[in-house]
């Protein structure tokens, strides 16, 4: 599936404006083929840091190449090699799909010869087929979406940039759509997606975390589960929750605990302590069912990685 | 268990509101009872918003009848608002005002006496970590710490009941994990909860949850019901290739659905037991170098998909 | 009514308006370009016409004739043509606003028949200048006239015929030097008030909609009443500074003599301030973008505030309908106060007819603007 030349690299790719750091020393290498995903909070640096790959923003340091063109030196053949998507802003509402088609194939400068064919996969990508004409505005979101996404690759891009995707999307929608992405994959396109969603991870083959402009972690969604918690995660069921909150957080080998719902997630050192926990509880008059082993969430690792970092600030996180 | 007295806080019968040629809530009927974290959960355009603002009674329905804390909020809007919070989506906060005069503004507006307002500034301060941001402006801080000033204000009058629309949406974790904490809090106390997220995961944290989809409730249960009531299994499938191995289950028999993930495959089956060796033969058939199998329990997204049809147009 | 939620929303708007560069230069910086502008810049005094004189005989007669011209002062003769053809050439240019031609047989025609003619041409395109020049030429004239057959009459041995002449005895009363500027800067006072007070609070209630805090807002207890009224408090003391301002600056600074009572000044003032914030208040209310709020208050302000209020045309010159429609200028009534206040000295019984017209407008205004809030989204 992946290439040996990267499609993207990124070294010490940095952003200041004015006093204030976006993007610190940024590194990444993205293979063909790829699916990687950018996952942060908003005002992580996430768009500032895909802005400067696409050839919009100049890095104030460090260096960065798309498609075998340096983002700082060749912006605008960067930008004829990238497809660009978000869903929210991409579109025009007031036209019709075949319209924003049209549009988008004059702006991306699609081969005459090539443009109905083009325009046809997309509509049928998309699941348009007999929605040609309808205005923009009148679709659903997963429509929209399709349809944006279709805009994105007349021009047959190398890479493609996705950004916030499928925010507020319905699953199904969702899920459709992902499928469209890994078909894509396999075709050879490789594809950078910035989210804020951090299950939306899941869908990607590797997972770039960045927290305040840094890389926290970087590796495929199996390895920041198995190595970025620092722990193992288990869910107990137990009354009453805030005493047996109370109780837990003293309690020897756990790194922490959290309501979630009606139960307890508790992060404990390792599988034995775990043992320890139910009896633990008992001794002071609280009723537990036995632990439960969970896989943590991406959100789970990101909160860990990012209070550890700030706990010892020289921790760079896990690199693959 | 936190003991919900079976009091109903929230009730809401026939809802009905168009705008223009949209239907944006049709027939909406729903029961709270007191102490419950009540999720809304659906897609955008679903109708979580608007059914926000009738519940705040900002927004006037065309057919249906409402009850917040016994006011009859379509007669009486303005009685039921001293006893509820609304925390609307967008920011609604004072962006050129700080942190501690936006605070202030809302415990005048709600009458809180200045012993309480000091009493419970400091208490919620700390809890949310704004403590150390009184004096900055509201529109300075993040989008995390926005949201949590704004459940900050929401709170300084002790509402029975809180409405909070889509409150952690693009909220770093570290602020949502804050976030949820002092609602459950609240919980404890006997406050009332609804709020409305399009997260799928977030629903797992709450008490009871709604599926929305095109104005009308498709479902509603705590989430351990609603992870039962799903039809089938679901079972995780790590391989090498999650795409190979996608491929090749897409005809399986007994499989009712496929997820294809960056690094798995979640398939939902129709009996785990009698499926989950058929699976691995197959896998193993077309040579495919996979980990391992397991039954893993569903999530409110998984639910969603499988109980409901796909949108349709517009 | 809850007068600490009252508070509550006057200390948040003025918190706001304190840290909004944009209100502040509104209510600080316009009325202070609005005074030096219109204080200066206007004058509807027309001095110093400039002739064009072609003096054809250059007899002592005709210089004679040209110097009364200019010593009137109404006039200035600082251009001569020789032709017909220069005279018409410097008044297509604009060089000169009107020309005097004294024919080459004037001082002849004078003696022996005992009348002349002098040619007076002016250029009418503006037409307010040109009427008040002929007035000026025509006096001058008579003036001449008059005091030619005087002479002629003692240079002949006769009595000057006296029977049958008037004369007028002209008295100025309230502005002696017929200053305009005394008669336009009390209402160039109440146009400032009225555009600036207008804008102020045209954005108030647009901005929270448009920010998105309405919504929250009205999820609160607070009511219609206790927000516009909590609104406008910080925006009336502003309106009070501002006046107090344009007020003292035409008094102290202008000159303008001012012969009322100081209080008369206040009350009213205070009580045209009040509608003014209101109109602003409800443009607001009806307009949920700021852009169109403000555009909308600068439109409705404007145009009956400049046209129609007695600033810039007398009221009783219009035709009756357009009269009646000034009835409902609220700026008129403040303009004619003031100019009454300041010229006549005006006591409070003199002005109770503008005085209830304004304070049933105020009345009015709030009345609405409290029953136009929309206290929900729809």
């Amino acid at each position: 599936m992946t290439g040996s030349q990267p499609v993207v690299v990124a070294e010490g790719l940095t952003k200041r404006f004015g006093a204030f750091t976006a993007v610190d020393r940024l590194d990444l290498s993205i293979a063909k083929g790829e699916v990687v995903g950018f996952i942060g909070p908003n005002g992580a640096g996430k768009s500032t840091t895909i802005r400067m790959l696409c050839g919009l923003l100049r890095p104030s340091a460090g260096r960065a190449s798309v498609a075998g063109f340096d983002v700082g030196r060749q912006p605008e053949a960067v930008r004829a090699h990238i497809g660009y998507m978000s869903q929210k802003f991409s579109l025009y509402g007031d036209l019709t799909c075949r319209e924003n088609l049209r549009f988008f194939a004059g702006i991306y400068r699609v081969p005459r010869q090539e443009r109905a064919e083009r325009t046809h996969f997309a509509i049928t990508m998309a699941g348009l087929e007999g929605r040609e004409d309808m205005l923009v505005r009148t679709l659903a979101g997963g429509w929209k979406q399709r349809l944006a996404l279709g805009c994105a690759i007349l021009h047959r891009p190398p890479v493609l940039f996705l950004d916030e995707p499928t925010s507020g999307v319905e699953p199904q929608a969702r899920r459709r759509f992902w499928d469209l992405i890994h078909t894509l994959a396999d075709g050879g396109v490789t594809i950078l997606v910035s989210t804020h969603y951090m299950d939306e991870a899941e869908y990607c083959n590797r997972i770039t975390m960045i927290d305040a402009g840094r890389l926290v972690a970087i590796g495929s969604p199996r390895e920041l589960r198995q190595q970025g918690l620092g722990g193992q995660l288990f869910e107990i069921v137990c009354a009453p929750l805030g005493a047996a909150l109370a109780a837990l957080r003293q309690a020897p080998g756990v790194l922490e605990v959290d309501i979630f719902g009606d139960k307890l997630h508790v992060l404990v050192h390792e599988q034995a302590v775990a043992e320890t926990l139910r009896p633990f509880l008992t001794e002071k008059g609280i009723t537990a069912d036995p632990p439960r082993s969970i896989a943590p969430s991406l959100e789970d690792v990101f909160v860990q990685l990012v209070s550890r970092r700030s706990k010892a600030p020289g921790d760079a996180g896990i690199k693959p | 268990m936190t003991a919900t007295t079976h009091e109903i806080v929230i009730e809401a019968q026939g809802l009905k509101r168009r705008f223009g040629a949209v239907e944006a809530v049709r027939d909406i009927s729903l029961t709270i009872m007191r102490g419950e974290i009540f999720g809304l959960v659906g897609a955008d355009g679903a109708g979580k918003t608007t059914i926000m603002r009738l519940l705040a009674g900002v927004l006037r329905p065309d057919a249906g009848a409402i009850r917040v804390a016994g006011v009859d909020v379509v007669a009486e809007p303005k009685r039921v608002r001293s006893e509820l919070s609304y925390m609307p989506q967008r920011f609604g906060l004072y962006e050129d005002l700080t942190v501690a005069e936006n605070i202030f503004f809302y415990s005048e507006l709600f009458s809180v006496s200045p012993r309480e307002r000091r009493a419970r500034t400091g208490q919620l301060l700390e809890a949310a970590g704004l403590a150390p941001f009184q004096r900055r402006l509201a529109g300075q801080l993040s989008g995390g710490m926005k949201q949590k000033l704004g459940l900050v204000c929401a709170l300084i009058h002790t509402p029975r009941v809180l409405l909070l629309d889509e409150p952690t949406t693009g909220v770093d974790p570290v602020s949502r994990r804050d976030f949820w904490a002092i609602l459950y809090n609240l919980r404890e106390s006997g406050v009332t909860i609804l709020l409305s997220t399009a997260y799928m995961d977030e629903a797992e944290r709450c008490s009871r949850v709604a599926l929305l989809q095109a104005g009308q409730i498709r479902s509603c249960d705590t989430p351990s019901r609603l992870k039962q009531a799903m039809p089938g299994a679901l079972l995780d499938v790590v391989a090498d290739d999650p795409g190979a191995a996608n491929q090749a289950l897409k005809d399986a028999p007994g499989v009712l659905g496929l997820l294809l993930m960056g690094d798995r495959v979640h398939v939902r089956v129709d009996d785990a037991g009698r499926r989950s060796p058929e699976l691995r033969a197959r896998l193993a058939e077309r040579a495919i170098a996979h980990t391992e199998i397991t039954t893993i329990e569903p999530g409110i997204e998984d639910v969603f998909v499988a109980l409901l049809e796909p949108d349709g147009a517009a | 009514m809850s007068l600490r939620r009252l508070f509550a929303m006057a200390f948040k708007e003025t918190l706001q308006i304190w840290r909004d560069p944009r209100s502040l230069a509104i209510a600080l910086l316009m009325p202070v370009m609005q005074m030096a502008l219109l204080g200066y810049g206007v004058s509807l005094d027309i001095k110093r016409v400039p002739l064009c004189i072609n003096d054809q005989e250059h007899s002592q007669l005709s210089r004679d004739l040209v110097q009364r011209f200019v010593a009137s002062g109404w006039f200035s003769a600082d251009h001569a043509s020789a032709t017909d053809r220069a005279v018409r050439g410097a008044l297509d240019r604009g060089a000169c606003a009107g020309a005097v031609t004294i024919p080459v047989d004037f001082s002849r025609a004078l003696m022996t028949t005992g009348s002349a003619s002098v040619q007076t041409v002016f250029d009418a395109t503006d037409t307010n200048t040109t009427n008040v020049a002929i007035g000026y030429a025509q006096g001058v004239i008579a003036q001449t006239t008059a005091d030619f057959e005087s002479q002629w009459a003692a240079a002949h041995g006769l009595r000057p015929p006296k029977i049958g002449a008037v004369d007028l005895e002209a008295r100025v009363w309230f502005n002696e030097g017929l200053d305009s500027r005394n008669f336009i800067i009390p209402a160039v006072v109440a146009v400032i008030l009225a555009l600036v007070g207008a804008q102020l609070t045209s954005l108030t209630i647009s901005r929270e909609w448009e920010r998105g805090t309405m919504e929250q807002l009205i999820s609160t207890p607070v009511t219609a009443l206790e927000v516009m009224l909590g609104k406008l408090v910080p925006y009336f003391v502003i309106g009070l500074v501002d006046a107090a301002f344009c007020l003292f600056t035409a008094i102290y600074w202008f000159k303008v003599p001012f012969r009322g009572s100081f209080i008369v000044l206040a009350i009213t003032t205070a009580l045209f301030t009040l509608v003014v914030l209101g109109i602003g208040y409800l443009i607001s209310v009806r307009i949920r973008s700021q852009l169109g709020a403000s555009q909308v208050a600068l439109i409705l302000t404007m145009t009956p505030t400049t046209m129609l209020s007695g600033y810039t045309f007398a009221i009783d010159q219009m035709p009756a309908p357009v009269q009646a429609v000034t009835l409902l200028v609220y700026a008129r009534y403040y303009v004619t106060i003031l100019r009454d206040v300041f010229l006549k000295g005006s006591p409070l019984q003199d002005l109770l007819i503008p005085i209830a017209a304004l304070s049933a407008y105020a009345a009015a205004i709030i009345w609405i603007a409290a029953r136009s809030f929309r206290d929900r989204l729809d």
